[in-house]
């Protein structure tokens, strides 16, 4: 029996605001516990909330970038449950009118684009963290995260895989880090995703009883959980047995999901109008403002990078995930036009390894690297007017790393110019077929590979300096008379 | 509409009350009572009317996204005084299972 | 002299004339709250040194004659509800018994910066639930014209202490009447404001739709005064309304001459005292001659108005009082071992009976299955009492009305029957679902010598209208004058 799984995907991100959504409270990281609090967010009595501007501009630029209707007058609504980290007791939420409903993210899957409906994006506030391991018969509860905005982007069960999960994941972070509105870090949290899934038989409409997979904090996890909970599921059905509904934590140690024990004695939401909020009313010019300062999406830049700088889409994939690797990609590709592949090459080969190494990726830090993009542009065009071979390149580039220099400087002050005098490559190219008369004789018996192994050998004689194009061609020429 | 003790606990459980036998009935007596009372609400017909949530009609007010709370060692002291059982400055509560 | 009798607008002369000083004005304060609380009830605190510390600033400002503010050196108190920094804030909770407030109300700092002495914090129904002061974790309060009596409530400490001469006013909340019916039971002018007008903030709430903070004061004039120093937009209430709030005590003497004054037919029916019935037509007949039309209005879901409210109020008050668990602050049920109990615990022990009656109502409107039977539906009714009020302005200025149906009930008479209870805000209740402004004057005495309340309900934002009409109607009659013979 065939299965499909189908997926639906529940994100959290939290945004990139300076305070929180509904008081004025740092939303920084880091601080003593309880000491990025105010009576507003620790819900004393007496408190009342009121709206942070920035959330909702922010929360009307993500409804522009995936294409969803914006609501002419939303609703802020009580989500009630009891938690200690929940200081009211209530979440505030959106529920029956949220600020945006219908749009999608598009997904590339074996060369054809899919659309996954996106059924609402809404604000709301976060809860707080409970520490439950620092002592034996107590939990610990920090209030500094309660109130960071969230956005919450619910997409339609449109899902049929946990790749196709991973790259919507991933595209949607995009969109969200393109716009400024979130650092996407799932590790720490500032994107989070419940994987809603279910199986049933490939060619049946009607879907299957669903789960609910929480605690999913890096995209692999997601992936692994929806693989794991798809596998499982199909197992019951196989078995005869029935899915049961319900919210289960992925165990990311063993690499298995598992049934919440239940914390609350009974579950009802009931949510209503938050009566301490007016509506909010977000006019065509508000949008018409929000619209203006949404940057070129990856989607529409990855097709830019092809189009125009001729690169492959896989280059123009990775370089445009990241809005701040894009850029630097630009920038540094203005001073060699022409070798749009090349820079493309030196970006995504050396500068995303480094980004990775030095755990980068946690915030959009490229900026702040130390080696500007104009550099990479100069590097590749020394490399391209044969100044310097490419091996030389990245002994000038680890140089470039360190002190900041210009690729020319480097080259000048450590002598690494490339040697493209004639005759002393002559000279040397001589001197090696001279020292291995055994590989010439192969050579010429039509073992034509071994053209790399005479060149390699001039450029180590040579300090790595040797231009290498000239080295190749001189030998062969060379080659030829001994025929 | 009768409302079974099954159906109080459910509610008392919802509000995180535990209510004593005695509540328990006194509560069935005061909800039969107002549900009743509250029943007369379905004799008007409020075929096409719009709910209303709020006595004025104001959109929302905003404000700019600007740090305004001073969070001062006085301040942070008032909230904890406050607390039945801090360390430090986290609030204590029993454990929490999960 | 006793001047603990004095109005706030007297005791704004004498300060400024120098015939009294605002330390012996406070003094003669809390000589009176020392002597006549302990068989009252309505001071739950009392602010003793700061309080004469403030009047001494103030007389040495008076001394060297500086400019004083529009409350300087005057004594008012407030619910215990409202925050004051560094202050309990019970609610009349039992859940709060060891809160002491971190910040002020906005209330609070407006009283504060028109020089106002916050003398005390005053008793009130728990969290403001209930009509006769009762429910107070902290004792009953009691009716200074009958001791037996109860003062009405929520906000029957505020009542009780400006009819026992304990403040020059005091504040209270409104959600449903609650400082209206108080007022009228215990003979003093007391206002709800427009939904609104006045900052919440700081306000510890009951039903956040409905609450609306309002002063209690001896005479309309004073009324207009205490309101003319808290009401205005306030950043931090989000339904707060930004327009400008003027000085209400300029209109106050305009008269009613060409005023149309509705009078809802659905409000003289059965159940309404046949004294209380007198006392109001007297007051129409008085209003007429002053120069008012009398305008028959009608208001066909007035019947609606108890039922519509306490499903809207309870939903919104679970809600409102889902935060008292125990984490943060207040009390906290002693040896549980787990999560689950220390809530279900603090919770059952830290509230009283009608609290849960209405916490328990409130979850439930609200819970899956039957939040579109009751709370939609009371939201759509609320529509329609709205929608009365708006249909009877289109032909009156303000409306006239009794505040209760009876006058100041027994202790105890209605206390094991809530429905009973609740019916004594059967005239005041709509004017919260409409959010308008209501203002409740002494208009007589019943044959037991008990105050009667005459209500006088404006349009939104018309606070004006309705205090000339009551400055009106308290400058032909002596009632106000009248004092509990304690």
């Amino acid at each position: 029996m065939q299965y499909e799984s189908v997926i639906g995907l529940e994100v959290h991100a939290q945004l990139l605001t300076k305070s929180k959504i509904f008081c004025g409270c740092p939303t920084a990281f880091g601080a003593e516990a309880n000491h990025h609090t105010c009576p507003v967010c620790l819900g004393l009595p007496g408190v009342l909330p009121v709206l942070n501007k920035k959330v909702v501009d922010f929360a009307v630029r993500a409804a522009l970038a995936t294409k969803c209707s914006i609501t002419h007058s939303s609703r802020w609504a009580r989500k009630n449950y009891f938690y200690p980290d929940l200081p009211k007791g209530y979440q505030i939420s959106m529920f029956d009118l949220p600020i945006a409903e219908h749009g999608y993210v598009e997904v590339d899957g074996n060369g054809s684009i899919k659309k996954i409906g996106l059924t609402r994006i809404h604000m709301e506030e976060d809860a707080g963290k409970s520490i439950h391991d620092a002592e034996r018969d107590s939990s610990l509860v920090d209030l500094n995260r309660t109130g960071i905005p969230l956005l919450e982007i619910v997409s339609e069960p449109d899902i049929r895989s946990a790749e196709e999960a991973g790259v919507y994941l991933r595209n949607l972070r995009s969109i969200l880090q393109y716009l400024g509105i979130c650092d996407g870090n799932m590790e720490e949290g500032s994107l989070r995703c419940d994987a809603n899934v279910s199986v049933r038989r490939v060619g049946t409409e009607s879907l299957g009883t669903r789960t609910e997979t929480k605690n999913l904090n890096s995209f692999k996890a997601v992936e692994k959980a929806i693989r794991y909970e798809t596998q499982r599921q199909i197992g019951v059905v196989e078995s005869g047995e029935r899915v049961v509904q319900e919210t289960r934590l992925w165990d990311s140690e063993r690499e298995i999901t598992r049934t919440m024990r239940s914390k609350e004695l009974a579950h009802d939401y009931r949510y209503f109008p938050d009566p301490d909020l007016m509506p909010l009313v977000v006019d065509d010019h508000w949008i018409a403002r929000e619209r203006e300062s949404i940057p070129e999406l990856p989607s529409v830049r990855r097709e830019r990078f092809v189009r125009h700088y001729g690169l492959p889409p896989y280059d123009a994939e990775i370089l445009t995930a990241r809005r701040d690797v894009a850029d630097y990609f630009e920038a540094a590709v203005v001073s060699c036009p022409d070798e749009a592949k090349l820079v493309s090459n030196w970006v995504m080969d050396v500068a995303l390894r480094f980004i990775k190494e030095e755990k980068l990726d946690a915030t959009l830090k490229i900026r702040e690297w130390p080696c500007p993009p104009e550099h990479i542009g100069r590097l590749v065009s020394l490399i391209k007017n044969e100044v310097i071979s490419g091996t030389i390149a990245k002994t000038v580039f680890s140089e470039m790393r360190k002190n900041q220099l210009s690729p020319e400087d480097i080259v000048e002050k450590n002598g690494l110019r490339q040697v493209s005098d004639r005759g002393a490559l002559e000279a040397q190219v001589e001197a090696v077929l001279a020292e291995n008369p055994d590989k010439v004789q192969a050579f010429l018996a039509g073992k034509e590979k071994l053209i790399g192994f005479f060149v390699g050998h001039v450029m180590r004689a040579t300090g790595g300096k040797a231009n290498p194009r000239m080295v190749n061609e001189l030998a062969l020429k060379k080659l030829e008379t001994l025929r | 509409m009768r409302i079974t003790s099954d159906e109080i606990l459910h509610v008392a459980a919802l509000a995180r009350l535990s209510l004593s036998d005695e509540e328990v009935t006194d509560v069935s007596k005061h909800f039969e009572t107002m549900l009743k009372y509250v029943d007369k609400l379905n004799g008007l017909d409020t075929e096409g009317v719009d709910a209303m949530s709020h006595p004025i009609d104001l959109p929302t007010a905003l404000r700019e996204d600007e740090v305004t709370t001073s969070r001062s060692e006085s301040h942070i002291r008032k909230i904890m005084d406050n607390a039945p059982n801090t360390r430090q400055d986290f609030f204590r509560v029993p454990k929490i299972v999960e | 002299m006793s001047l603990h009798t004095l109005t706030i607008n007297e005791a704004q002369t004498k300060l400024r004339l120098g015939e009294i000083s605002a330390v012996e004005l406070v003094n003669a304060v809390l000589t009176r709250i020392d002597a006549t609380n302990p068989y009252l009830g309505s001071y739950l605190s009392t602010n003793h040194d700061q309080a004469l510390d403030q009047a001494m600033e103030v007389d040495k400002v008076i001394r060297e004659g500086g400019d004083l503010e529009a409350l300087s050196g005057i004594p008012v108190a407030l619910k215990d509800v409202i925050l004051v920094e560094g202050m309990q804030a019970t609610a009349g909770s039992k859940i709060l018994q060891e809160f002491i407030a971190p910040y002020d109300a906005t209330v609070t700092e407006r009283l504060k910066r028109s020089g106002a002495i916050i003398i005390g914090k005053l008793n009130c129904d728990e969290f403001a639930m209930g009509s006769s002061n009762e429910n107070s974790a902290y004792g009953v309060c009691r009716n200074p014209w009958d001791t037996e009596r109860v003062a009405g409530g929520s906000s029957g400490g505020s009542a009780v202490s400006v009819a026992a001469d304990q403040a020059c006013a005091s504040l209270g909340t409104d959600t449903g009447g609650s400082i209206r019916l108080p007022a009228a039971f215990c003979g003093i002018v007391g206002l709800k404001p427009t939904y609104g007008r006045v900052s919440r903030f700081g306000v510890i709430a009951y039903a956040s739709s409905l609450d609306q903070v309002g002063p209690c004061t001896k005479t309309v004039r004073d009324s207009a005064i205490l309101l003319t120093a808290i009401a205005g937009h306030d950043t931090r209430d989000s339904t707060s309304v930004n327009r400008p709030s003027p000085d209400y005590t300029q209109f106050i003497d305009r008269g009613v001459d060409g005023l149309r004054v509705g009078v809802p037919r659905e409000y003289f029916v059965d159940g309404l005292q046949e004294d209380v019935k007198r006392a109001i037509n007297r007051a129409i007949l008085q209003l007429k001659g002053f120069g008012a039309e009398i305008v028959d209005i009608s208001m066909p879901h007035t019947e609606y108005a108890i039922a519509t409210y306490y499903v809207i109020a309870t939903a919104e008050a679970s809600s409102n009082l889902a935060r008292y668990d125990g984490v943060r602050y207040g009390y906290r049920a002693k040896d549980v071992k787990d999560i689950a109990t220390m809530y279900l615990e603090t919770r059952a022990n830290g509230f009283g009976d009608e609290v849960k009656r209405r916490i328990m109502l409130g979850t439930f409107v609200l819970s899956a299955g039957y939040y579109d039977a009751y709370y939609l539906k009371a939201q759509k009714v609320r529509a329609l009492v709205r929608g009365d009020f708006e249909e009877a302005f289109k032909t009156c200025d303000f409306m006239l009305a009794p505040v209760s149906p009876t006058t100041a009930f027994r202790i105890g008479e209605r206390i094991d029957d809530p429905l009973t209870m609740y019916l004594s805000d059967v005239y005041t209740t709509a004017v919260n679902l409409a959010g308008l402004p209501a203002l409740s004057v002494p208009c007589g005495f019943d044959q037991q010598n008990l105050p009667i309340g005459l209500q006088l309900i404006g349009q939104p934002f018309q606070e004006e209208t309705i205090f000339r009409a009551g400055y009106t109607f308290e400058r032909n009659n002596d009632y106000y004058e009248s004092r509990p013979p304690l």
